[in-house]
């Protein structure tokens, strides 16, 4: 019962929504602003801060409405806003007025977000960390290196993971804070990736001063802090798409029907193997949402992320051997002035070397399996040699 | 029960229904109950599938009601589903799958009203003798001749293998005639039909050879009709038969990781092992893709919310593969005991492979997908990808 009318709820302020501000009219940030203000940006959120307290599974409702008035996908414009600082500011954030000071222009993408997480030496082992946070005051000093910061030279706002207790266990020393990439002591430089884009970077923290209340959860809380955006990184990356045959396997089948002249048989049972599994993976999706809550995504989400890394990266290596020799060609490894996801808007072959970090970023394949076995089935870990251990005791390199 | 229902929405109806039939099947169809019956002349008990029609009422659940509507094949989905969990030996395939809903289709008549009742109580239970390729009905296939006779009709032809025919009480039987293929309704033990039980890899599943020398028969579905009631019958078939393929998978994943968390090797169990527990976590993506794709195909058949064509060979394509996969990766993960007759592996392992084999493969929906989605995929150009081609690459 309520779950009708709470889909008609979304629906009607919807459709109030782009009545109101015609998507083929007014601003992305106009249409996004109003969005989040209608409590459409996360309608499993509570009302006044983007949502409408719904279940998580109708935001489709809302997504669909936008995107067939002619909107633009929110989420695209600041992925890590939408998918992980959004969640995380909202179960975290010291204050309700600090968290809708960060969501409303984080909603319209006038702020963009990244993560600074990873670090030279953590990659999956995230929680063997060493950038520091020492307290002064009502601030906290930063100094250390993160590297691969997907959007760090666009983005005004980092999710940061730091130690602030090297004499605890690795996963007990963390807090986690939100950093002014502004600030003095911040450094950013473009990373060069295989496509030959520079969407990644390195981030140096030399004295970076962060205000006490920007911290996310408690002091020496940040692990369970940086669950709560793992959980939800994986979540939107495998989320995929509502409708049949759309997303990545329509670029597959987009190509297979313009090359006619590439044709085998055995190409063919291979793209119906793929379209089979991406369905898979959809209707597993919608499944997923029809039992979604307003509260956080469990483990699940790692199947998701899992299937839709490796499908993507099977469905180009697909597109490259219809193409052939052909293949083998390249537009230009020139870095494109165009902005964000410039390698999945390029050609083919581009997309096909992107899809290789496709099972790295976001938590390897590998890791996801882990994780996989050991929350979801209840498989017991590996043995450990650093648990335990002091932090500042664990080797690393 | 008939409405269409949210798609993926279990109700509290259907999570009853699900535990009713999987505790009965834990007291009527343990292992060591599957076991005795695979190795009876009858190869199941006729009192636990008389009580599974009578008692539980779960052998029509996607049968017409009082007042003629049809629906619950998500409902009989959750059962075909827990009776292959439990490798319940039965007529499940020939007689839930296939026969009672070709009579459900069969339309409104004093024939479909005789043979219905007595396949939903479970106090007879029939087979389809149709020939199908890749799930679809292939009249060019059909080697049984019809000829009038007195008031009814004749059926004359052999059959190679049709599943749950040596016990069955009553054949649905695909005939040429004088105007064309029609479904005839045969007695199992009338005076010209002769059953031949076969030895079969799975044992909990039975089939038999049989041959119709002038058998009396009388018309189910004429000429214009058979075709529309046997392609629903295959379409529930294929969606019931998957539900049963998701079952016997999630049954040997949950089997599986149990061994690898108590099974120690170089003092750790070895699901510590990552080779070990990868593979256990592709299992678990294999069993939740299959789930998806099988219970989307029965809501899409019992709602009319997706082409019946491609939501049953998805399900199909998806769960033939899945189960045989779990299966034999089941066998790997277990070392040698697995590889026993005393093991229940094998059991399911079996079931995995002719059920894989029922209703088309895997790679024959592959092609029916392909059919449907490639072969006649017309892409304006403005959405073909770009690649880069001479044109781009030559360096100017
Ligand atoms: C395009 C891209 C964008 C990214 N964006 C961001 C970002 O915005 N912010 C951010 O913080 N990070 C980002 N990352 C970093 C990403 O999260 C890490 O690269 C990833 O977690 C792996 O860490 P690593 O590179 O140090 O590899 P390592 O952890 O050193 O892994 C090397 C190999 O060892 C395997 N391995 C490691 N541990 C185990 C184990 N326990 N069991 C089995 N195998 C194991 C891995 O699977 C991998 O194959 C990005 C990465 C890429 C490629």
């Amino acid at each position: 019962m309520s779950a009708v009318t709470d889909a008609a709820r979304v629906e009607e302020a919807a459709r109030k929504v782009v009545a109101e501000h015609d998507p083929r009219q007014v601003s992305t940030r106009e249409l996004l602003g109003a969005c989040f203000d209608a409590g459409l940006a996360w309608v499993h959120f509570p009302e006044g801060l983007g949502g409408l307290g719904v279940s998580r599974g109708l935001q489709t409702v809302a997504d669909e409405i936008v995107r067939a008035a002619g909107g633009p996908s929110a989420f695209s414009r600041n992925p890590i806003g939408y998918g992980m600082a959004a969640p995380t500011i909202r179960e975290h954030a010291q204050s309700t007025e600090q968290a809708r000071a960060w969501l409303r222009p984080l909603a319209a993408a006038e702020e963009i977000w990244c993560q600074l997480f990873s670090e030279p030496g953590a990659g999956s082992d995230l929680a063997g960390l060493a950038t520091s946070a020492v307290p002064d005051g009502a601030e906290w000093v930063v100094n250390g290196q993160k590297v691969w910061t997907s959007l760090a030279h666009h983005a005004r706002w980092g999710l940061l993971l730091a130690r602030t207790d090297p004499d605890q266990p690795k996963h007990k020393g963390l807090s986690y804070f939100v950093l002014d990439m502004g600030a003095p002591g911040v450094e950013t430089r473009p990373l060069r990736q295989m496509t030959g884009q520079a969407e990644f970077n390195e981030v140096y923290l030399n004295d970076a001063r962060v205000p006490d209340a920007h911290r996310l959860g408690a002091v020496g809380d940040g692990w369970r802090v940086a669950l709560t955006t793992l959980m939800n990184e994986r979540t939107a990356i495998g989320a995929g798409s509502s409708l049949r045959g759309s997303g990545t396997i329509a670029d597959a089948v987009a190509l297979w029907a313009a090359r006619p002249d590439c044709h085998t048989p055995v190409l063919r049972d291979r793209l119906a193997a793929l379209w089979t599994r991406a369905e898979a993976h959809r209707l597993t999706g919608e499944r997923a949402r029809r039992s979604a809550t307003t509260g956080s995504p469990g483990p699940e989400g790692s199947i998701s992320k899992l299937v839709s890394a490796e499908l993507n990266q099977q469905i180009y290596e697909f597109c490259m051997d219809l193409l052939g020799l052909e293949g083998t060609l390249y537009g230009s490894y020139a870095i494109s002035e165009d902005g964000r996801d410039a390698d999945w808007r390029g050609p083919i072959q581009q997309r096909f070397l992107r899809s290789r970090a496709n099972t790295i970023e976001g938590g390897t394949s590998e890791v996801l399996r882990n994780i996989l076995g050991e929350r979801v089935l209840g498989l017991p870990g590996e043995p450990r040699t650093d648990a335990g251990k002091p932090w500042k005791e664990i080797p690393r390199g | 029960m008939a409405e269409t229902g949210d798609v993926f929405a279990f109700d509290a109806e259907q999570l009853e229904l699900r535990r009713t039939v999987r505790r009965f099947c834990a007291e009527h169809s343990d292992e060591a109950t599957v076991r005795r019956w695979m190795d009876s002349p009858a190869g199941y008990d006729p009192a636990t599938w008389a009580r599974l029609g009578g008692e539980l009422g779960v052998l029509g659940l996607a049968a017409p009601d009082e007042s003629g509507v049809v629906g619950g094949l998500v409902d009989q989905a959750v059962v075909a589903e827990e009776l292959g969990a439990a490798l319940l030996c039965g007529p499940v395939f020939g007689t839930i799958g296939l026969a009672i809903p070709a009579l459900v289709m069969a339309g409104d008549g004093g024939l479909r009203d005789e043979l219905l009742p007595p396949l939903v109580a479970g106090v007879r239970t029939a087979a389809f003798a149709v020939p199908e390729r890749a799930g679809r009905f292939d009249p060019a296939s059909i080697t049984v001749g019809a000829v009038r006779a007195g008031g009814g009709w004749e059926l004359t032809g052999w059959l190679a293998q049709v599943v749950d025919a040596a016990a069955a009480d009553v054949l649905l039987v695909a005939a040429s005639g004088p105007d064309g293929v029609a479904l005839f309704a045969v007695e199992g033990t009338a005076d010209g039909v002769d059953r031949e039980l076969l030895s079969t890899m799975d044992l909990t599943r039975r089939q038999a050879a049989v041959r119709l020398s002038e058998a009396p028969a009388r018309l189910l579905a004429d000429p214009g009709d058979a075709e529309r009631v046997i392609g629903y019958a295959l379409d529930v078939g294929a969606v019931l038969l998957a539900a049963e393929q998701v079952g016997g998978a999630q049954r040997l994943l949950d089997l599986t990781v149990e061994y690898a968390k108590h099974r120690l090797q170089f003092g750790r169990p070895i699901g510590s092992f990552q080779a070990v527990k990868h593979r256990l976590a592709d299992m678990l993506v294999a069993v939740e893709h299959a789930r998806s794709t099988a219970y989307h195909a029965a809501w899409a058949i019992q709602g009319g919310t997706d082409d019946p064509w491609l939501a049953t060979s998805i399900a199909q394509a998806t769960c033939s593969q899945a189960y045989s996969r779990v299966a034999a990766d089941t066998l790997q993960l277990h070392g040698g005991i697995g590889f026993t007759w005393e093991h229940q592996a094998h059991l399911y392992y079996k079931r995995a492979v002719t059920d894989a084999a029922l209703l088309g493969s895997a790679e024959e929906h592959r092609n029916r997908i392909a059919l449907a989605v490639l072969d006649r995929a017309v892409v304006p150009p403005s959405q073909v990808p770009p690649v880069a081609g001479v044109a781009e690459a030559l360096r100017g």
